[in-house]
């Protein structure tokens, strides 16, 4: 029906794969050689005298030499948390707390472009999220409990909240920075001091807030951020002067720090692992579901407790996501991270590429469908494509346990009840997503679902003012909103 | 480039898939996050010139203005070698042969707005005959408005009907069917009209006559590009698209290419399956094109306005 093209129809390449190269300039981050620990508002040399490298996992080149705290270093920190607690932190008014707090929130935001490009750099995330996501949220965290800090009694009335003593805070790798601010900002505002360990693979982001908290005056000791592997952060959380621990990590790490701390009095909140369902009923509005599919578990290349890495689909409309689904994965681009247009980046260690690998093998092993995007992944570095699994049973290991990568298990289901059962039948419970029109669906999923988070018609999204938590193996206590107050307090 | 058409039976439009407003807008917005940089926005910023229907629509045109309109058609900016034309001028039916005549063989199509542009609201009868006419004096495509006004009182048939019949009297030129998205308001309405005018046999589906504010927006334009998806995913057949009003800023036009790309890919890429209905995109695009070429931002002063 259509005419022949015209002749003044220009054919030129666009090619979403091929955009031309947008890199974000590397100019504003200023990455030093060697970084020391930060104890006591001075950066100092390791008692261990040991240094590991933190490399970039997108190129595999090294960045910087980072000191290797040992117990003695530890305890050094602890020391010196624990006089600026009861000196001074402890001491000072709370508007005056909450002063610093706002101090460094902004402090952060004009140093958002050097933050997100190291972020990306040591973690290998996309400049873009790094950028829209990471960063801002950061700064937002440390602005809200600013709020906070002069109204405790007002978060919690009738009630007389009292800060705990120093807290000992270990955070995972995905999210740096934001963890960071996700652990420090209620804990200042409540009136805590702080032992802080960033992960080993990323501490880059870490070490630059703590240059920030350096120049925003704050008392000496009150924030000591120090960095090592595991050793270090057993020996924090087996400090006898530690009076509160916050962990985010892994479900295995959590059971061993959960017996550590067993028959001590510190308090502890635990964030692990996560098998999210995220669920799409046949009424749900599709193309968006299929954006939520795709933020659910390619967003930070699937390195999110809470991503939506099993998608269940009602039965009527499986064919048509998937359809739209690898329409959808043919047109993210994968690469280098600090390209402005890159959607998914590199996998955070080689270590953790090789556990994603092994999944997916697991997952062929098994005799699952495997459809995995057409991209090229860079020579160099660590990279993994968007990947998914169809045919899965609720008894395929693909299933069952939690991978940490760009990874999905999709599954179909028929009835409401049979994927609320399906979706509770997993040792995790930290998060979950239901695509539907209609109200009560929603409200009837989300009353019956065991998950700390549900998201309806949207995925992944992340507020200061709301709470964030698990249960089951997922571990408890909130962060975020007024409850990541009460996880820093006696009341 | 049209695949086998297969038979598919017209379904009810009374269950078109629903949108989610937030995520159709922050999808929408995803797009303008990528950076489109040296030889891509070249050819992007070719590819848009081609693609725009150069438009006049005034109660006071003339057979002098729509002739300097079919002159800049052809001669964008003779001071830039290589440039392509736009791919067609858009006019009332009264101003159809006299575009025709002075476009001659440049290949440049005469679009003319007919169906009692931008209301709707005249006799089936009267409509038609404002097609035919347009038709007769050389038109080679019809750019029609649908009946809003039945479209919100739930008169589905009544739209559909009327399309088929305005296709009819088509002939070969192509037919554009004018949502007005401004009008219908929601996105669900968006995509029901889409629906509609795809299965009563629209060649494009178009959102707004510019008369309307708002007229097309970034989360509209992408509701109608999935719209076509699905109907080339059940039928085979492609839909082309064309967003209009309020496209003026070749940063935003680059941005709608991003979202077509990513929605429907290569095969749309070209003036044959999208358009930009604009009257002032040319000319910001022209001097993008300039300052890729010489490295600086020339004056307006050095673009014809018209």
């Amino acid at each position: 029906m259509a005419k022949a093209i015209k002749n003044n129809t220009l054919k030129l390449k666009f090619d979403t794969l091929k955009y031309a190269p947008a890199p974000e300039s590397k100019s504003s981050a200023k990455i030093d050689a060697q970084y020391d620990l930060f104890i006591n508002g001075k950066f100092e040399k390791p008692l261990s005298k040991k240094y590991f490298d933190t490399i970039n996992p997108a190129t595999e080149e090294k960045l910087a030499n980072v000191a290797d705290a040992n117990a003695a270093d530890v305890d050094k920190a602890v020391k010196a948390a624990r006089n600026a607690y009861n000196n001074v932190w402890s001491k000072m008014p709370a508007k005056e707390r909450g002063k610093y707090i706002y101090r460094i929130a902004r402090m952060i935001q004009e140093r958002a472009r050097e933050f997100s490009v190291i972020e990306t750099l040591d973690g290998g995330k996309p400049i873009r999220e790094s950028r829209d996501i990471d960063i801002p949220l950061a700064a937002n965290h440390f602005f809200y409990y600013a709020g906070w800090a002069d109204k405790l009694e007002y978060a919690f009335p009738n009630k007389q909240p009292r800060s705990l003593g120093v807290a000992g805070q270990i955070i995972p790798w995905n999210f740096p920075l934001l963890m960071a601010a996700w652990k420090i900002a209620p804990a200042l505002a409540t009136g805590n001091t702080i032992v802080l360990k960033p992960a080993e693979t990323t501490p880059l982001t870490a070490l630059k807030l703590a240059e920030i908290i350096q120049e925003s005056d704050l008392p000496p000791g009150v924030v000591n951020i120090i960095t090592g592997a595991g050793a270090t952060g057993a020996a924090i959380v087996n400090h006898p002067d530690i009076n509160k621990i916050a962990f985010t990590g892994s479900t295995e790490v959590g059971k061993i720090i959960q017996r550590a701390v067993a028959g001590t009095n510190k308090k502890t909140t635990l964030e692990l692992g996560g098998k999210a369902a995220n669920i799409i009923f046949e009424d749900a509005a599709i193309d968006q579901a299929v954006e939520g599919i795709i933020n659910g578990i390619y967003f930070n290349q699937g390195h999110v407790c809470c991503a939506g890495s099993r998608l269940f689909v009602q039965e009527p409309v499986y064919k048509i996501v998937m359809q739209k689904l690898k329409d959808r994965i043919a047109t993210l681009i994968v690469g280098d991270p600090m390209d402005k247009n890159t959607d998914v980046g590199a996998i955070n260690s080689k270590q953790q590429l090789e556990t994603i690998h092994k999944y997916i093998n697991i997952g062929k092993k098994e005799g699952l469908e495997i459809f995995e995007s057409s991209c090229v992944l860079p020579r160099k570095g660590f990279f993994c494509k968007p990947t998914l699994f169809t045919n899965v049973a609720q008894s395929s290991r693909i299933a069952q346990e939690e991978i940490f990568g760009p990874v999905l298990a999709i599954q179909t289901f028929r009835t409401d009840d049979e994927v609320i059962e399906k979706a509770n039948n997993t040792p995790f419970g930290l998060s979950a997503g239901v695509w539907t029109d209609k109200g009560s669906k929603v409200f009837n999923l989300t009353s019956k679902l065991r998950a700390g988070v549900i998201w309806a018609n949207t995925y992944n999204k992340f507020d200061p003012t709301s709470p964030f938590g698990g249960y089951k193996e997922s571990g408890f206590g909130r962060e975020g909103g007024l409850h990541g107050l009460g996880a820093y307090l006696k009341l | 480039m049209i695949a086998e058409k297969k038979m598919v039976a017209v379904p009810d439009f009374r269950y078109s898939p629903h949108i989610d407003h937030v995520g159709v807008e922050e999808r929408a917005s995803r797009f303008t996050k990528r950076s489109i940089k040296a030889e891509t926005k070249v050819n992007g910023l070719k590819l848009t010139l081609n693609m725009i229907d150069l438009t006049t629509l005034e109660g006071k045109d003339t057979d002098g203005k729509v002739k300097q309109l079919c002159y800049k058609a052809q001669h964008l900016h003779d001071a830039h070698q290589g440039l392509p034309t736009v791919a067609a001028i858009c006019v009332y039916p009264s101003m159809v042969s006299v575009a025709k005549k002075t476009l001659g063989d440049s290949g440049i199509n005469v679009a003319s707005v007919a169906t009692a542009f931008p209301s709707g609201q005249a006799s089936r009868d009267v409509k038609i005959r404002d097609v035919k006419y347009a038709v007769n004096n050389g038109a080679d495509e019809i750019d029609m408005v649908i009946s809003r006004g039945r479209f919100l009182q739930g008169d589905y048939n009544f739209v559909f009907d009327e399309i088929a019949a305005v296709k009819e009297a088509c002939g070969t030129a192509r037919l554009k069917v004018i949502l007005e998205t401004g009008e219908l308001v929601t996105y669900d309405n968006v995509r029901k009209a889409s629906d509609i005018a795809m299965y009563a046999g629209a060649d494009f589906i178009k959102t707004s006559t510019g008369k309307v504010t708002p007229a097309a927006t970034m989360p509209v334009t992408l509701v109608m590009l999935e719209a076509i998806r699905d109907f080339y995913y059940k039928t085979g057949k492609m839909i082309a698209m064309k967003p209009a009003g309020g496209i003026s800023k070749s940063k935003l036009a680059l941005h709608y290419l991003v979202m077509l790309q990513e929605t429907l890919g290569e095969a749309w890429m070209n003036n044959h399956w999208f358009r930009f209905g604009a009257s002032s995109l040319a000319n910001d695009v022209l001097m993008q094109l300039e300052k890729e070429r010489t490295g600086v931002y020339q004056s307006a002063n050095y673009f014809s306005i018209d």
